[in-house]
């Protein structure tokens, strides 16, 4: 059933998808015209380590959520177990 | 949720660390320059091994005292957990060595004593693995962990010391209280050791408890 109303979300919703892709596309497109524009926003000064450090967080959490889940998982096993 | 802040807590003090370790200000060194930021990286890795291998003797100990299985997986699980961390340690230092003392291997002594004293853990696992007997296993492998901790601690942390070698604190260089760790970097790098302590704690949490889960099953069948 789920796969069903999926589907037919994607077929009802390939036009405003492809509109907003387009939209995207020529965002992006907009951007590299114009790069004499300064968008210094925090992530792009100071030699670009931000986006490093961000990086690095989003892997180390990353792995932490796995480790949750993994975590989450044992739990569950072990509850399993002490019900036989 | 269940007495899960102290895994919230590891996982936020190494966001922390993160971002601290790569913005913060640090002493500005000759050949060190940036590098010296891998102090909050690499050397948590060593304290989180040597905390685990630690907590490997004290259940070896405890296995000796009561014969109860589970310490002795508690031991096997410390000592597993604690050679990730080994190779991490390895892993990074030869990174880092490659660019500062160029050689990724340089015949330091403290390398030499860190692939003697990993070779001596890994042997351990293999004599585990070479004994068929489950309790002889058990007893034979927690006398010779109770033995290897001390030679581990010797290998790393006094031989290097009496001799020259590039890390410091050994020979004619300065150790951690003096002259190297300031106070710049000293809230950071022990944030980083308990930081990294917890995750390895953590990881050895969920290695003991899958093998308990692991042993309850073949007792059922």
């Amino acid at each position: 059933m789920k796969l069903i109303s999926f589907l037919k979300f994607i077929t009802l919703d390939m036009k405003k998808l492809s509109l907003s892709i387009a939209l995207v596309l020529m965002s992006t497109l907009n951007i590299f015209a114009q790069s004499d524009i300064d968008m210094a926003t925090g992530l792009r000064s100071s030699g670009k380590i931000y986006v490093v450090v961000l990086v690095m967080l989003v892997l180390f959490l990353g792995v932490a959520s796995y480790l949750f889940i993994l975590d989450r998982k044992i739990t569950k096993l072990e509850k399993k177990q002490d019900q036989k | 949720m269940r007495k899960s802040w102290w895994k919230i807590l590891a996982v936020v003090l190494i966001s922390l660390v993160i971002i601290a370790g790569l913005l913060a200000p640090v002493p500005v060194l000759p050949i060190l320059h940036e590098s010296i930021r891998n102090v909050f990286f690499h050397v948590p890795m060593w304290t989180a091994m040597l905390v685990l291998y630690f907590i490997s003797v004290i259940y070896s100990i405890k296995y000796l005292n009561t014969g109860k299985q589970e310490y002795d997986f508690m031991a096997v699980e410390a000592v597993n957990t604690g050679i990730t961390f080994c190779f991490m340690g390895l892993a990074t230092g030869m990174l880092w060595a490659n660019i500062t003392w160029g050689d990724p291997w340089p015949n330091d002594p403290k390398l030499n004593g860190s692939a003697i004293a990993t070779l001596m853990y890994l042997a351990y696992l293999v004599l585990r693995n070479a004994l068929e007997e489950e309790q002889k296993r058990a007893k034979i492998s927690a006398v010779y962990n109770i033995f290897s901790f001390p030679i581990m601690i010797v290998l790393l942390y006094i031989l290097p010391k009496l001799t020259d070698s590039l890390h410091p604190g050994s020979g004619g260089n300065s150790t951690f209280g003096t002259l190297d760790m300031n106070n710049q970097l000293r809230p950071i790098f022990y944030t980083a050791v308990i930081g990294w302590i917890l995750i390895g704690a953590w990881m050895l949490s969920l290695r003991y408890r899958m093998r308990l889960i692991e042993s309850k099953q073949n007792e059922i069948n």
